[in-house]
């Protein structure tokens, strides 16, 4: 009997199966395409960089180097470079070189470029894009050479050591980011410091101390919020604030500091470490409750004050997460244009900066003062600019991740 | 001045001071001493009355096992007695808790004194993520211990059962070991500081029957020096284990709190209750 009401019972079930695994397969596809579009986006922005980074210069020199040098100059020995050099070039220029580096010190490279650049005015006369080079030469190479008989094309790539290492350059081929490279560093470095323990000290304050009251609510949700304000906001914060207000701060006056005015480091770094403020005290908040009770608990169980049981307990137990949100928090906020325009990082500076007082540029600055200018070439530059930014961002990103990893190892064992 | 109630301080240098079982023997035998006593204890969950005028005197050097219904309370007032209900912002005790004849709810008494001297182990265990060592170390160097750290850890282990199964081990992590063993940990954990009360909140649910059994042995041994309640949802554990049972039930008039029925010799609650709820609950026939 029983079994029969069974059978019967199987009756008033339709299990339609074909239709829902057709359902199941229809959502997956659509998943599985949502994905692609996704990595196709992420191809085109790297296809589009390399594009801009790589391609063939046509470059002609503004002087024949037989006015210089019976043979041509890149045969020369390097003394006779240095010689070349001190001879055509004014006092005051080859004192200021000679500052920055001392000329029989240099690389050959280094004095090769000097020698296109100051003296044989070495220039480009046309530049491509990789697509370019690579699908239409001919038309390239004849442009160029009806604009000046005399161009000679290379196929460059326009990230180097020189681009790395020399300052910046009014001349797209003797162009480089150094300058801009240290200036975001100096402003990481400096925007970590000042943002990670506040924002760490603000996000065990909500989690581990404050109660659930109302005002502490609000003060929390108004932290959530910020984290969405445009960064510009934050920009026109900090050239209110930090570079006029604390203007004797900012630009080291107070430390003895002279000639110098708010837009330096200091003022960008807190500008940025406001920016970042909410996203790490969210991110550290997360963390920390993460953070499970029972090891509070324990703690509290033989005797511990909330000071130790945080200190030994739940602080070691969330650095991984807090850290991790902090850097990734930060390298969000390297490639961070409008508030560093706001505030008045220069775009034009060969001087590297020298510490929090001085004034300054940074990459992304660079990378968009490259982009607006009119000739092909800058856009090439922009192009390597953007690869070291990324390069950067992925550094600091993978280092997030390393330390998670290690952290968490040592925790386990 | 005289009446600030502060509570008397233990200076733990004496690292020999868990050896003398004869010391506390001599006193064991005086039937009725009250280690600690709750004294018309109601606490609140904001405007939820959890527990609703518990009184209760638990003898010294006894097991005291308190049952009841899940949800009745349990819990709630065990953590009355070492005043973990501090952490949840919601809750609110009224009453004394009396830890010889001094109120834990006075004024002007630590917490944190009071959880060293009320000691604790969870439902689930929860050692410390670091070495077996430095669970006991940490706890201990936490009170202020100045003596010899090696010799404390290893009377605790063995205080504990725990010593022959990890000395050799002593640096390995705490969470390497067995849901039995971590227990097992607690406990020597909790005992390295030397408290007059341990509180065991569940501490086999988690448990294996044959760690369980490892435990319920140990407490036997704990009980020469330690006055221990535990609560626990299994009346077999409570009639194996205890000597004094206290069974807990929601009070009838619709408001959900959590009371207490009847508190007596663990062989009377089992065997001839004076309330028929404890009689119906014991022998299964409850719900
Ligand atoms: N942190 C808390 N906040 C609010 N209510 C709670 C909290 N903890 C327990 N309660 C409530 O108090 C009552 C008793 O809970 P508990 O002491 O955990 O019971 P038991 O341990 O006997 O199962 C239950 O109704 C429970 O929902
Ligand atoms: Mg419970």
């Amino acid at each position: 009997m029983a079994n029969a009401d069974r059978i019967a019972g199987s009756d008033v079930f339709r299990p339609n199966l074909t239709g829902r695994h057709a359902t199941g397969r229809f959502w997956q596809t659509a998943f599985l395409g949502a994905t692609t579009v996704g990595i196709l986006g992420l191809i085109l922005l790297m296809l589009n960089i390399v594009n801009n980074a790589f391609g063939l210069v046509a470059y002609a020199d503004g002087e024949d180097y037989l006015k210089y040098s019976p043979i041509p100059v890149e045969q020369l020995a390097t003394s006779d470079l240095v010689v070349l050099l001190t001879n055509e070039l004014s006092t005051g220029a080859i004192n200021k070189l000679n500052a920055e580096q001392p000329l029989d010190t240099r690389s050959r490279s280094d004095l090769l470029a000097l020698v296109f650049e100051r003296i044989l005015d070495r220039e480009v006369v046309a530049s491509s894009t990789l697509a370019e080079a690579v699908f239409n030469r001919q038309a390239f190479e004849a442009d160029a050479l009806a604009k000046n008989p005399d161009a000679r094309f290379v196929f460059k790539s326009w990230v180097t050591t020189d681009f790395l290492t020399v300052p910046m350059s009014s001349q797209a081929l003797f162009a480089g980011v150094r300058t801009a490279i240290l200036g975001s560093l100096m402003l990481i470095g400096l925007t970590i410091a000042i943002a990670l323990p506040i924002g760490t000290g603000a996000a065990i304050y909500l989690q581990e101390y404050a109660d659930k009251s109302l005002i502490n609510r609000i003060i929390e949700t108004n932290i959530y919020n910020l984290a969405g304000v445009p960064s510009i906001v934050y920009g026109m914060l900090g050239l209110a604030v930090f570079v006029r207000v604390l203007e004797p701060l900012t630009s080291g006056a107070m430390f003895g500091a002279t000639d110098t005015n708010g837009r330096t480091i200091l003022s960008a770094a807190l500008t940025m470490a406001l920016l970042v403020l909410p996203v790490i005290i969210v991110n550290a908040q997360e963390a920390l409750k993460a953070v499970p009770d029972s090891l509070r608990q324990a703690a509290y169980g033989v005797g511990a004050t909330r000071w130790q049981t945080i200190w030994h307990h739940v602080l070691p137990q969330a650095i991984p997460g807090v850290l991790t949100g902090s850097i990734l928090a930060v390298s969000r906020a390297i490639g961070e244009t409008a508030p560093l325009i706001v505030i008045g990082a220069s775009t034009f500076i060969t001087a590297d900066p020298s510490g929090p007082f001085s004034g300054f540029t940074a990459l992304p600055i660079q990378i968009y003062n490259w982009t607006v200018q009119p000739q092909a070439e800058f856009r090439n530059l922009a192009g390597a600019a953007i690869l070291v930014l990324l390069v950067l961002l992925l550094t600091l990103n993978a280092s997030a991740i390393i330390l998670r990893n290690r952290l968490s190892a040592r925790r386990a064992n | 001045m005289s009446n600030t109630p502060t509570l008397q301080k233990t200076i733990m240098t004496d690292s020999t001071r868990l050896k003398p079982l004869t010391t506390n023997a001599g006193t064991a035998s005086e039937p009725s001493e009250t280690a600690i006593a709750a004294n018309h204890i109601n606490i609140f969950y904001g405007a939820f009355k959890a527990i609703a005028d518990v009184s209760m005197a638990v003898e010294a050097r006894k097991i005291t096992a308190i049952i009841g219904p899940s949800g009745c309370g349990k819990s709630t007032m065990l953590r009355a007695f070492n005043r973990m209900n501090d952490f949840v912002p919601t809750a609110r005790v009224e009453g004394e808790i009396l830890l010889h004849g001094q109120n834990l709810y006075a004024p002007g008494v630590d917490p944190v004194e009071v959880r060293r001297r009320v000691g604790m182990v969870f439902q689930k265990p929860n050692p410390f993520p670091k070495s077996i060592y430095d669970n006991i170390a940490w706890a201990a160097r936490l009170n202020g211990y100045r003596g010899d750290m090696d010799k404390l850890v290893e009377e605790s282990l063995r205080a504990a059962a725990l010593w022959d199964e990890v000395k050799d081990k002593l640096k390995q992590s705490g969470l390497s070991l067995s849901g039995g063993q971590q227990q097992r940990l607690c406990i020597a954990r909790t005992i390295a500081i030397r408290p007059e009360i341990i509180l065991m909140d569940e501490p086999c649910s988690a448990l294996d029957p044959i760690a369980t059994i490892k435990i319920e042995e140990l407490m036997q041994e704990l009980k020469q020096r330690y006055t221990i309640i535990i609560v626990t949802h299994n009346m077999q554990q409570a009639a194996r284990v205890s000597d004094r049972t206290a069974m807990m039930m929601l009070t009838e008039d619709g408001k959900r709190s959590g009371t207490l029925i009847e508190f007596d010799d663990t062989n009377v609650i089992f065997t001839r209750p004076k309330d028929k709820r404890t009689e119906d609950y014991v022998s299964g026939r409850f719900g």
